[in-house]
């Protein structure tokens, strides 16, 4: 059985997979696998919250612009982040991120600068979707 | 990559021919056949879509450390005449905008840092933020953020990170112009307001080094480097507002490419005429965070300053160049005998002046611009110098580090951070890092043969070889 978040090769950075029977759980599988770079996301509780809105018409460009919204909130907000709910409602997207304070124990020591359009597909299978893309490292 | 469907010019040179109907303009790739031949194709797919963006001058270009990257290759070159359609690419640049590396000289020798390794790769640990999260002490106020933004490691010198001879050795004399803050989002002056002064992660480093070997002694004499002698080098970028900056574009711009009718081989090279309003924005965005950049540098060299001076309270150490190596600057190139204004994007690639040329600091113009390229943790780097014929060759540009010949994942894979940390110690060289996972995936093994790189970098005429500097001790990020 394919995981839910998962990876793939690039030679300097890193590919990000997220699947779900939805595309909104897709993204946010996807969002897992790129904080399960950075930190340990098993160990992380959900005590704080970030709420993360966008509008975006490109589904795939939808991915990137999640992946990296969530990225700035985490950063500014100092949370490291273990659980991720997405909702669309056509063209806006309403997410949210819960975690705790980034802490020496949860951290895994390579940081994601960004989500990049490379190898940037959203796709649907006969097992659900899949969305995918390299992030910068 | 198959280097059959390459055509060798010489010995390090080699272009792609075009299939029949192919429209773009020439591929040059610089590198031997070992080198090449251990490169992923996707970095021939990806620098074959480059030379398909309209306005571009000449080739395409790899330097020979160039690998698979986003939207260019990294190792990627290329030039645009912004009066012929040229465009700026968020995807040419990278995130980590105006990354690169600072090396500062010593008068010390190998064996003054040698007796107190450890109490000082400590003391550099524990004063170097650097790491997932890390944030650093300098706190600024919205007011403050603007004025890095326009100005660069001369605002840090202006605070007491330095001196004011550090300036002279620094691209664009530390400060790079057509910075416009209101083209940086809010968002990513947010996100630097707790990150100056710190190295980040991944492959970001401070290292103490040594001389190992001298390669060109009048080159060596001019960057005031001999046999034996300590040197620091910090390599680092433009970090939080760097990264938000290129996020901020790279989609903005991919939008804009569709708007404006860009045909674009990949919406990776997301991108817009320079002389675009789009263009125009970015511009000004990323120059502001190439000031950022060179700030983030100046601080830490002068935090790394601090540290030394501890413990050699009478040391002197002076900044020996600063280059970047994610940029796209205006530049003046000669081009079939004229003289052209062209925006050259060098992602993952140095600029390299050569003897002479007038943005040089007196000291170094007769033997050309000091470029640095970064090796491993367990290899070496090495310190090079811009020649004539680069600019003919790769609009003065060259190598920026060993660059990866396996994939992080790979890497992890392979090495566990202890061992590779306990493996150079045994070797004298000192790791000092808050992450294992890091460590591992920045193994010496998991990158290119850096010799290589230089050498071929060296045989291409990009650039010649003028010192080999071995690590000693390591602080990762």
């Amino acid at each position: 059985m394919e995981r839910a978040h998962d990876y793939f090769e690039h030679d300097a950075d890193i590919g990000i997979i997220g699947r779900g029977k939805t595309v909104e759980a897709s993204f946010e599988n996807a969002a897992r696998a790129m904080f399960a770079i950075q930190c340990d996301i098993d160990s992380i509780r959900p005590l704080e919250q970030v709420e993360v809105n966008f509008e975006e018409d490109e589904v795939e460009l939808a991915l990137v612009r999640w992946l990296n919204a969530l990225l700035a909130a985490s950063r500014e907000r100092g949370l490291a982040p273990c659980d991720f709910g997405l909702e669309r409602s056509g063209e806006c997207w309403r997410g949210w991120a819960r975690g705790e304070r980034w802490r020496e124990a949860v951290t895994r020591g390579t940081e994601v600068k960004g989500a990049t359009l490379t190898m940037l597909s959203v796709s649907q299978g006969p097992a659900g979707w899949e969305a995918r893309c390299v992030v910068d490292v | 990559m198959d280097i059959t469907q390459l055509r060798q010019i010489d010995a390090t040179s080699w272009a792609l021919p075009r299939r029949e109907g192919e429209l773009r303009a020439e591929v040059r790739l610089f590198a031997d056949a070992g080198l090449l031949a251990a490169m992923d194709d996707k970095v021939l797919g990806q620098i074959a879509n480059v030379a398909r963006l309209p306005g571009l001058v000449g080739a395409a270009m790899t330097m020979p450390d160039a690998h698979w990257g986003y939207g260019f290759p990294i190792g990627g070159v290329a030039a645009f005449d912004p009066d012929r359609g040229g465009i700026i690419s968020a995807g040419g640049v990278g995130f980590d905008i105006s990354c690169g590396i600072r090396c500062l000289r010593t008068d010390l020798a190998a064996e003054d840092v040698r007796a107190r390794a450890k109490d000082i790769a400590d003391r550099l640990f524990a004063s170097i933020p650097a790491g997932v999260g890390e944030e650093g002490s300098i706190k600024l106020s919205p007011g403050q953020l603007d004025r890095v933004l326009s100005g660069g490691a001369q605002w840090a010198v202006s605070k007491g990170y330095g001196v004011e001879e550090d300036l002279e050795y620094i691209e664009e004399r530390g400060r790079m112009p057509g910075a416009v803050t209101a083209s940086v989002s809010e968002l990513a002056k947010k996100r630097q307001r707790g990150e100056m002064g710190t190295l980040g992660s991944g492959n970001h480093y401070l290292e103490v080094q040594t001389v190992e070997r001298i390669y060109d002694e009048a080159a060596a004499r001019a960057f005031g480097i001999e046999a034996g002698q300590v040197v620091v080098s910090i390599h680092c970028g433009s970090r939080g507002l760097g990264h938000q900056v290129g996020t901020d574009y790279l989609v903005s711009l991919a939008k804009a490419a569709k708007r404006i009718g860009l045909e674009l081989p990949e919406r990776e090279l997301a991108c817009a005429p320079i002389n675009s309003p789009e263009g125009q924005e970015y511009l000004g965005a990323m120059n502001a965070a190439i000031n950022v950049a060179l700030a983030n540098r100046q601080i830490i060299a002068e935090l790394a300053r601090r540290v030394l001076g501890h413990f050699f309270p009478d040391a002197r150490i002076e900044t020996l160049y600063d280059v970047s190596h994610n940029t796209c600057k205006a530049e003046w190139h000669q081009v079939a005998g004229r003289r052209r204004l062209l925006y050259v994007h060098r992602k993952g690639a140095t600029r390299a002046f050569g003897p002479g040329h007038p943005g040089l600091p007196d000291r170094y113009r007769s033997v050309g611009q000091p470029v640095i390229i970064g090796g491993s943790m367990g290899t070496g780097s090495y310190v090079l110098a811009g020649t004539r014929e680069s600019e003919n060759r790769a609009f003065s540009s060259a190598s920026h580090g060993a660059g990866r010949a396996m994939s992080r994942n790979q890497a992890l894979r392979h090495w566990r951070g202890r061992e590779i940390i306990d493996e150079l110690a045994a070797r004298g060289i000192l790791i000092r890092t808050n992450s294992m996972r890091g460590a591992a995936e920045e193994a010496p093994g998991a990158y290119k043969d850096v010799d290589a790189v230089a050498e071929a970098t060296e045989r291409a005429g990009l650039a010649r070889r003028v010192a080999l500097l071995a690590p000693r001790i390591c602080v990762k990020g």
